[in-house]
């Protein structure tokens, strides 16, 4: 039973939404934007007072604005034939576009001062979300493998359940090993800072040094300790791989989030920037 | 010389203690035998708070006892007030093993030894049955018991699990859960492995093996328990393992055998029949009456006034009408004439040829559950590729089936007495034919459930609707060019069974010319290159395959396998081989429609030497999807991981277009080749979830979705039988503020399902005493742009797809590669 092609999209990336429609339009708004400037406008000087120059202004601010409103669609699930992977893709394609109808509004006439401001904020967002694109395309694959079969929950339950196992483990030893293991249980961190989660490792984690440690005396070890020293050991080590297996997790999470860290507060810069550039120029010009 | 009673009740559920109150109000000489210490065992045995609901509303309740919806604690303890104040005669701790006698002699043997005498016999022991007990020496000590009803109450002991199904397993798996009680749990299973179990009770169960949480012993079966041991014997000898507890869930067995003892006749041979009923509740043995759950109705309400009105029946008040009559009564008023309900019922019993077999009572159940038209002349009834799964009989008039989407005019008619729309029933696939009115009708609509249990419990249907099944499918097979007549032979010789899951019907080789339709399920089509199968199709329910060696030189090109259980009727291919030879413009033309079929082997024979990888991944994938029970699902989510950036707004949309709670789990499931199976509805063709829920609360919509209404009673029935975990138990969350307030104020706990955290702390502040009930994903039924979940994945990452487009390689496939 075919179900309704209602619930169905089609299956391909974003950025290939509706056989490119939105990269199509792209290169539409690029060479409309090119040709209006090349042909229609030299008096007195290329910029945004004239009205190529305003066109220009008017249609790049309002792709602004549009351009922010993803935010708020990505959470408003209201009823309709919306997609957001079709909004994810013109927001991709427009908000480059941007390049060719921002700088060509400003007819190349920078300096230090505000409307400059206004565009040096507007290019950091865009390159901000080249990153963004850069991560999207790249990672998913390599987040996918790395989890395998288990969820983050389930990767977090399984640590518990070692540090049980470890605990049992440890029991026939001395305090001194003890206490190593003690640490391993309760002083391992995972997550942290953004720049630590991106790092995907961390140098003192306690549980690598409680595997060295461990990897160690189970070389000098007697007949005696050799038999619970490798059980211990066995377990760590099983630890210690989870452990790495979910910081590259964290890594790849930190990764697709981290440039959003600049891409948002930049657009809101952006937003203060745009709308102080369009009051000075209609009030103090 | 022990007093005869005038009637004895069985059973003190809802059914029993209904008629006994009713007996007591009306001054009748009666007895309440109950097996266990307290009233209606099994709402005692409910979990601890549970809301009870008090459904179908809008049937009124008849009875001497009250009962609205409400706490298990609430209801059992008004029960017991009533009871006593009732003056109902109750004996407890008394469970009847044998009845013996006739009308107006019965006696009842209880396990005690006791001898109660009563003239006539109610039964009202619902289904539960009795839980399997422990027959070796020392299986009546007190440590053993048969339920767990906390798995936490237990510390540092010894306790042995026996039974490897789900309810053993789920104990374990409760009893070893929190490590700091430090029981040593062992799990006994008599088997080598656990067939009964859900795969992903088992999945548990090893891995908490594996972790050395619990210790599992299979083959194992116990020889003697004493106090602090048990003794068993396993594959390579004995063992004798420290005990301080024994929780033995080796299943129940249902009271069938019980009450067929009793004399009792039932319907049918299957699992799921009942008894043989009178209007007024009398079994095939005169004087013993069945009511309740046992009787097939599964609802407190409904038992409670058959209670009532079999007490009335057998103080002789024969004329009593059903607290349901006017239910049914406003069914019929639309019809012509001034009939009542009981003339109707008969009218469609006599005009129906599947109905003859039926009982008044029967009729009466499954007309509840159905809808009459009328319909006029040239009226519409359903459209080709509508999906709907109800079954129609015609009372009255006659239809005209369009069999050629192209040509409106071309019809072939279904006469009274008939009925139609069985293929949808059975596959549980779309139409396949519009149908309409070709005079004025009057026609019955009986939706899936109802239908399906009417199949499998009165065998006169079953194997009417099967012929006719079979039949209208081979029709279409061959097309216009055959007649009923030329089919009679070929029909009365085919045969119905059931395929289990990677059995092959057809094997590529072999010189059979068989052809099978496949009923329910579907099959996979796959041609070894090398020594290596590969994939080439997939075929789901309401196809045939195997029509191919009839036109080939007799060889089969592809093996067919089952991939889920399936339901096929096998036609000998010698009555086709004859009716072709006879008829070659029709072989002819059936050639041409196996145009496509041909090509796809001739392709795959041609690539025989480089078959491609890609197809190699394909077959791998297909079988793993399979395996993910997308060969018996219509619908289901998929994500590309290679797309997916993990960022769960498929989830924050879920919640947010479902009063807060997300049907998917996207992260749970399982992955192959970076394709996702998350915990989510499959909306299978026969879904699992629909086959026990009390209320009769999940329906198929007209668009196919599985979903649950309103009158889920919150039994958890569902939950357990959907295979693939998809069903969850919830509290609706309280409402939260809207999108706007938390992005410019961050008020609210923002977008998506709201943490726990924040639904204790605003319960804390408002009163939500609101019951848990069965949570799934409705394919956002209702919700204009559809699936939530894909339209608010920013990547393309989340798909929903159907299994035949998605599975089969594709003709663009085959000529990419
Ligand atoms: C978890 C769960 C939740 C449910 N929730 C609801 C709900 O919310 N609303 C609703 O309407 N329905 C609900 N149901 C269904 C409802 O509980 C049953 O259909 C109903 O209890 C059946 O009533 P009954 O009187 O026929 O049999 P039962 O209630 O099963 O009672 C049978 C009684 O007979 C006794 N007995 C059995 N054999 C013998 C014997 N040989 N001798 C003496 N005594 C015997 C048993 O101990 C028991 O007390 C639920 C069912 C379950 C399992
Ligand atoms: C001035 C131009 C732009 C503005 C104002 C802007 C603004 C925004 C905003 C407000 C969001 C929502 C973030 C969130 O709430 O999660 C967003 C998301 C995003 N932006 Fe931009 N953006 C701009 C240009 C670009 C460009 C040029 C690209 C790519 C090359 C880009 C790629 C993205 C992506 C991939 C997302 C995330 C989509 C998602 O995960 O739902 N943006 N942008
Ligand atoms: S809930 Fe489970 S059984 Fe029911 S349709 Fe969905 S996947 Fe199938
Ligand atoms: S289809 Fe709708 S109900 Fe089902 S998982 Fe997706 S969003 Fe949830
Ligand atoms: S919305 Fe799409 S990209 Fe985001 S988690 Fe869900 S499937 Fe992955």
């Amino acid at each position: 039973m075919a179900i309704p092609k209602k619930h169905q999209d089609e299956h391909s990336s974003f950025l290939a939404y509706k056989n490119y429609r939105y990269f199509k339009l792209f290169l539409l708004l690029c060479i409309v934007s090119t040709t209006l400037y090349v042909w229609f406008d030299f008096t007195p000087a290329r910029n945004g007072g004239t009205w190529v120059g305003y066109t220009l202004g008017i249609i790049g601010a309002l792709l602004i604005l549009w351009l922010t409103f993803l935010g708020m669609r990505k959470r408003w699930i209201s009823q309709g034939r919306w997609s957001l992977k079709g909004w994810t893709s013109a927001h991709v394609y427009l908000g480059l576009s941007l390049i060719f109808v921002a700088t060509l509004h400003t007819g190349f006439q920078f300096g230090w001062n505000l409307h400059t401001l206004a565009y040096a904020l507007m290019m950091g967002v865009i390159i901000s979300g080249l990153f963004g694109i850069y991560f999207y395309v790249v990672l998913p694959r390599q987040m996918s493998a790395n989890r395998g079969e288990m969820s983050q929950a389930a990767m977090l339950d399984e640590v518990a359940n070692l540090d049980r196992m470890l605990r049992d483990a440890a029991q026939p030893l001395d305090d001194i090993y003890i206490s190593k293991v003690q640490n391993s249980i309760n002083k391992t961190k995972l997550g942290g800072g953004i720049f630590k989660r991106i790092s995907g490792r961390n140098r003192k984690c306690t549980t690598h040094a409680a595997t060295r440690f461990f990897r160690e005396e189970l070389r000098r070890a007697d007949n005696i300790t050799h038999g619970p020293l490798l059980d211990l050991l066995s377990v760590l080590e099983r630890k210690n791989a989870l452990l790495r297996q979910i910081r590259r997790h964290i890594r790849f999470r930190a990764l697709l989030e981290f440039w959003l860290y600049f891409h948002i507060p930049l657009t809101f810069a952006l937003l203060a920037a745009l709308t102080a550039h369009i009051i000075s120029v209609f009030f103090y010009s | 010389m022990s007093k005869t009673y005038d009637i004895a009740i069985i059973g003190s559920g809802p059914a029993g203690l209904s008629a006994a109150a009713h007996a007591a109000k009306r001054g009748i000489s009666h007895v309440l035998i109950e097996k266990a210490e307290h009233l209606s065992d099994t709402i005692y045995k409910y979990q601890k708070g549970k809301h009870v609901m008090a459904t179908p509303d809008q049937l009124v309740l008849r009875a001497d006892v009250d009962f609205e919806a409400g706490t298990r604690e609430d209801i059992l303890q008004i029960w017991d007030k009533q009871a006593d104040t009732a003056k109902i005669n109750i004996i407890y701790n008394a469970e009847v093993m044998e009845i013996s006698g006739t009308k107006g002699g019965f006696s009842l043997k209880t396990k005690s030894g006791k001898n109660i005498k009563a003239a006539n016999v109610v039964l009202g022991i619902g289904t539960q049955g009795n839980p399997n007990t422990m027959r070796c020496e020392g299986g009546d000590l007190s440590h053993i018991q048969y339920q767990l009803d906390d798995p936490s109450a237990y510390f540092d002991e010894d306790i042995i699990v026996i039974g490897g199904g789900d309810a053993g397993i789920e104990n374990a798996l409760g009893l070893c859960a929190d490590p700091d009680l430090e029981n040593r749990v062992t799990l006994l299973q008599r088997a080598p492995d656990f067939p009964k179990a859900k795969s992903a009770n088992v999945k548990a169960l090893l891995a908490a093996k594996n972790d050395g949480k619990m210790d599992v012993i299979t083959q194992a079966t116990t020889s003697s328990v004493e106090e602090g041991f048990i003794n068993i014997d396993v594959k390579d000898g004995t063992d004798r393992l420290p005990c301080d507890r024994i929780i033995a869930r080796m299943g129940s067995a249902p009271p069938r055998k019980f009450v067929e003892n009793c004399g009792v006749e039932f319907s049918s041979p299957d699992r799921l029949a009942y008894p043989v009923l009178s209007p007024s509740f009398e079994t095939s043995v005169p004087g013993l009456f069945v009511i309740g759950a046992l009787a097939g109705y599964p609802l407190i309400k409904h038992c409670m006034n058959q209670g009532y009105d079999v007490v009335e029946f057998i103080s002789g008040n024969v004329d009593l009408k059903p607290a349901d009559e006017p239910l049914l009564a406003a069914k019929f008023n639309k019809l012509p004439g001034q009939h009542s309900v009981s003339e109707w019922l008969e009218f469609i019993r006599t005009k129906v040829e599947i109905f003859q077999a039926l009982t008044p009572l029967q009729m009466r159940e499954f007309m509840l559950d159905s809808k009459v038209h009328i319909k006029k002349s040239g009226q519409t009834i359903f459209k080709r590729n509508d999906i709907g799964a109800s079954l129609f009989s015609i009372a009255r008039g006659h239809v005209n089936v369009h069999i050629n989407p192209d040509d409106f005019s071309k019809t072939v008619p279904i006469g009274e007495g008939e009925i139609f729309g069985e293929t949808g029933l059975i596959s549980g696939r779309k139409r396949n034919a519009t149908i309409t009115a070709a005079a004025g009708s009057i026609l019955v609509e009986t939706p899936r459930n109802a239908a399906r249990k009417l199949i499998s419990t009165v065998p006169a249907v079953k194997k009417a609707v099967d012929r006719i099944a079979t039949e209208r499918q081979l029709l279409q097979i061959f097309g216009s060019g055959l007649t009923r007549e030329d089919l009679r032979t070929a029909i009365d010789d085919a045969e119905i069974s059931t395929v289990k899951a990677g059995i092959a019907l057809i094997t590529e080789g072999d010189d059979d010319t068989d052809i099978y339709i496949i009923q329910s399920g579907s099959m996979v089509v796959e041609k070894l290159i090398g020594d290596k199968p590969v994939f080439l199709s997939y075929v789901p329910a309401g196809n045939y395959v195997g029509e191919m060696a009839l036109f080939e030189d007799g060889r089969r090109t592809a093996s067919v396998k089952a991939a889920v259980k399936s339901e096929v009727i096998k036609v000998k291919g010698a009555h086709f081989e004859k009716l072709l030879s006879e008829n070659p413009a029709l072989k002819d033309k059936i050639q041409d429609e196996l145009a496509d079929r041909r090509a796809m082997n001739a392709y795959v024979e041609g690539q025989k030497s480089n078959f491609s990888s890609v197809a190699d991944l394909h077959g791998a994938r297909a079988n793993f999807l399979i395996e993910q029970g997308l060969g018996e699902a219509t619908d289901a989510l998929l994500i590309d991981e290679t797309l997916c950036i993990g960022c769960n707004n498929c989830e924050l949309a879920c919640a947010e277009a479902h009063e807060g709670i997300s049907r998917l789990d996207r992260e749970a499931g399982t992955t192959f080749a970076h394709l996702h199976v998350p915990t989510s509805c499959r909306h299978c063709e026969h879904p699992h979830c629909m086959s026990d829920c009390p209320p009769n609360a999940i329906h198929r919509a007209p668009d196919g979705e599985v979903f649950i209404d309103d009158t889920c009673i919150g039994c958890g029935n569902c939950q357990r039988s959907c295979p693939y975990g998809v069903i969850q138990m919830q509290k609706t969350p309280p409402r939260k503020p809207g999108l706007l307030p938390w992005i410019f104020f961050g008020i609210g706990p923002g977008p998506g399902q709201a943490s726990e955290k924040w639904v204790k702390k605003k319960l804390a502040t408002q009163k939500n005493d609101a019951p848990k009930k069965a949570v799934k994903c409705d394919m956002c039924k209702g919700i204009k742009g559809g699936a939530a979940c894909v339209r608010a994945c920013p990547t393309g990452a989340a798909i929903r797809v159907s299994p035949e487009d998605y599975l089969s390689m594709s003709k663009q496939q085959r000529e990419a590669s």
